[in-house]
């Protein structure tokens, strides 16, 4: 009973926040709760990131529904004096992010994050199995557990759940090639490698919400016929790592990992692994030739992972997004999953939501939302109430759109109808001040950087890119500077071994095709130096 | 090892301390808890409160407590305010009216009339 009448701090504890001091600010929290005597009636409760960036440490306390930023311990003392001891809330550091006063947004805009895939980050204590299991956490497990193995995969190709890493291939039949292989071993393999630049939905999932993948994965080892599962984690993502590995220590101490697991003939074992980090390492065949030790390179498809993956043996490989929905789909039914997005992509999405906008962070919304939705209604609009230059929307290996574009509703079928990617769900606005050029050459830079150099149209090609772009941003781009490039990314489109280099047009393509007079002003202001004139 | 049981127990405790991490933004309800009001009842009478509210499943209601609202003589004494309301002081809360103040005030919206002290905030 006394539990009802305390408060509770949450304080989110995640790889951004900790390097703004989340961690110094608890225990000093802690320490101060102590020496006033409340800690019989605070408690302090650690939680993965709320998807709020730019406010440094946050700290919300329940029930009031009061959220502090940008603390530092020498805030401490006051909000415990004052909020704690005297009910008073501190009005220097309250940020407006509270409960009530989100759900007046959604009250006035009748939009509202829909949150299947973040249902449990920022809300519960990602090191406590118990409280994931107090949000039905495993119960997906124990359901699918007392299903058919093909009932479990029919519940999921009727979801029309379609992998959020990027190319959207429908996650039900993937499951269903697997299990239809006969092998005397079989993997599934979580890619958590999250290379494009931008995104961070993978490591807020990871570290906010571990369990979510530990269940996921012994599903689809239990519908496919796979006893061994590896999650591939970007090198970077160490706090990832450390909260997985907590995850499965705990999961296999409860019995819901290794053997029998609830009672059942079933058994399933987890490992982690900890990635090199290039980003064509996130690219399926790459990453499991990295996991086999071997570097890091594509290989010839078909064969695909599921016929042969990992070792040759038939694999899932699914990114993290994909397997946070599967415990969902599972207790609530495909129909209940269809309901939310578009006939042609059913759920949600998790965008990341970065560049010239007010509220940086990441944003759950179903698919079919639109731009303007993202951009105004859940990112507060541009910085400094500047209009808006360009977006690029799904990253590097995504679209880069103008404000024309704003109303496309972004799902899987928004590239083929109106030529903006929805991707891995990366929205970079950037405001009318930031220059296109140098921003495209940017891009280039990255792709010349990370291809992998085993193809010789994207070895080559991405330093011709490169060139080009450079050229136009110095003003020193030749005549045919546009036409090579336009010739060069056919080459791309049609030669490139791998997503990579066939992922290098959409970029510069939609940029040439939506703002076609930058291109034109800088080539007429060039100037072709003596030298190179000659060469070319 | 851990049977579907013990799951489900589990996940029941857990929920209990989960609880307080919602926002309760419906409405507040003060208990008095100084000397006087203890020395009244006021345990009982908080008890009470929080009793009543987990028997009719509301959560979004805050309970507090707070020391002496300085109306000794009629304690035990709450403050009920209610979202979008002006708050209201009850005065000789026992067990008895705290119970009916929660299911006619808080959850029927009708202010509990024979009880009040003061309406509006003091
Ligand atoms: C160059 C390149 C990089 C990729 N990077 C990632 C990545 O970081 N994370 C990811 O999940 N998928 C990435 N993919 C897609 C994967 O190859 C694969 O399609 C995906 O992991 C399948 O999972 P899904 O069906 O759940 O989306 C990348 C693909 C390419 C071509
Ligand atoms: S397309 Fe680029 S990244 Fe892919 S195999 Fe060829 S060189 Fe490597």
């Amino acid at each position: 009973m006394k539990k009802l009448f305390s408060t509770q701090i949450v304080i989110p504890v995640d790889s951004n926040s900790v390097l703004q001091g989340a961690l110094e600010v608890k225990h000093l929290l802690e320490e101060t709760i102590r020496t006033y005597n409340l800690a019989s009636q605070v408690s302090v409760v650690e939680t993965g990131a709320l998807g709020i960036y730019d406010q440094g440490v946050v700290l919300a306390v329940f029930p009031d529904d009061v959220y502090y930023g940008n603390v530092t311990p020498s805030d401490i003392q006051e909000i415990v004096t004052e909020h704690l001891l005297k009910g008073r809330v501190v009005k220097r550091l309250a940020i407006d992010r509270s409960l009530s006063s989100r759900r007046m947004v959604e009250k006035e805009t009748g939009k509202s994050q829909q949150k299947i895939v973040l249902r449990n980050a920022g809300l519960i204590d990602p090191q406590s199995i118990d409280e994931y299991i107090a949000r039905d956490g495993y119960a997906a497990l124990a359901k699918a557990l007392a299903m058919q193995p093909g009932e479990v995969i029919q519940v999921l190709t009727d979801s029309k759940l379609q992998g959020r890493g990027g190319a959207g291939f429908p996650t039900g039949l993937k499951w269903g090639m697997v299990a239809k292989e006969q092998s005397d071993e079989k993997y599934i393999v979580c890619n958590a490698d999250e290379g494009e630049p931008g995104t961070f939905k993978d490591r807020l999932i990871l570290e906010g919400d571990p369990h979510s993948i530990v269940e996921a994965m012994a599903i689809a080892g239990y519908a496919t016929g796979a006893h061994i599962g590896i999650v591939y984690v970007r090198g970077e993502y160490v706090m990832s790592i450390a909260r997985l590995k907590k995850a499965i220590a705990d999961a296999t101490a409860y019995g819901l990992l290794g053997d029998g697991i609830l009672g059942t003939g079933f058994s399933f074992n987890l490992e982690v692994y900890r990635g090199g980090g290039a980003y064509v390492c996130g690219e399926e065949f790459a990453l499991l030739e990295s996991i086999e030790n071997q570097r890091g390179e594509p290989r010839n498809k078909p064969p695909f992972p599921p016929q042969r993956g990992l070792f040759g043996k038939p694999t899932v490989v699914n990114n993290v997004e994909t397997f946070a929905n599967v415990p969902p789909i599972l207790l609530n039914g495909s129909e209940w999953f269809r309901s939310f997005g578009t006939p042609s992509s059913a759920g949600t999405k998790v965008f990341s939501l970065s560049g010239d906008i007010v509220n940086r962070g990441i944003v759950e919304a179903p698919m079919g939302t639109t731009l303007r939705e993202l951009v105004y209604d859940f990112g507060g609009g541009i910085t400094g109430g500047r209009h808006i230059g360009f977006l690029q929307t799904g990253g590097s290996a995504g679209t880069v759109v103008s404000e024309r574009e704003l109303d496309v509703p972004l799902d899987f079928s928004s590239m083929k109808t109106s030529n903006v990617s929805l991707g891995s769900g990366v929205i970079l606005v950037a405001s009318e001040d930031v220059p296109l050029l140098p921003f495209l050459a940017e891009v280039a830079h990255f792709f010349w950087h990370e291809s992998c150099g085993r193809c010789t149209p994207c070895r080559e090609g991405t330093l011709q890119v490169k060139t080009i772009l450079d050229a136009l941003v110095s003003r020193t781009a030749d005549p045919a500077a546009l036409q090579r490039l336009s010739r060069l990314m056919n080459t791309f489109t049609n030669t490139s071994f791998c997503g990579l280099g066939q992922a290098v047009p959409l970029a510069f393509e939609s940029a040439l095709r939506n703002f076609p007079q930058v291109f034109e002003q800088a080539l007429a202001a060039s100037h072709v130096p003596e030298a190179s004139a000659e060469s070319v | 090892m851990k049977s579907l049981e013990e799951l489900k127990r589990i996940k029941e405790e857990t929920l209990k301390a989960m609880d307080l991490r919602q926002a309760k933004d419906r409405g507040k309800i003060v208990v008095a808890m100084g000397t006087c009001g203890i020395a009244a009842g006021a345990k009982d009478t908080l008890m009470a409160v929080i009793d009543e509210l987990d028997k009719a499943g509301v959560h979004d209601v805050q309970v507090v407590q707070s020391g002496c609202m300085g109306l000794c003589d009629r304690e035990p004494t709450i403050e009920v305010s209610m979202k979008d309301q002006p708050s209201v002081i009850y005065g000789d809360v026992d067990d008895a009216n705290a119970r009916r103040i929660v299911r006619e005030h808080v959850q029927g919206g009708q202010v509990v009339a024979e009880l009040v002290i003061k309406r509006g905030n003091l």
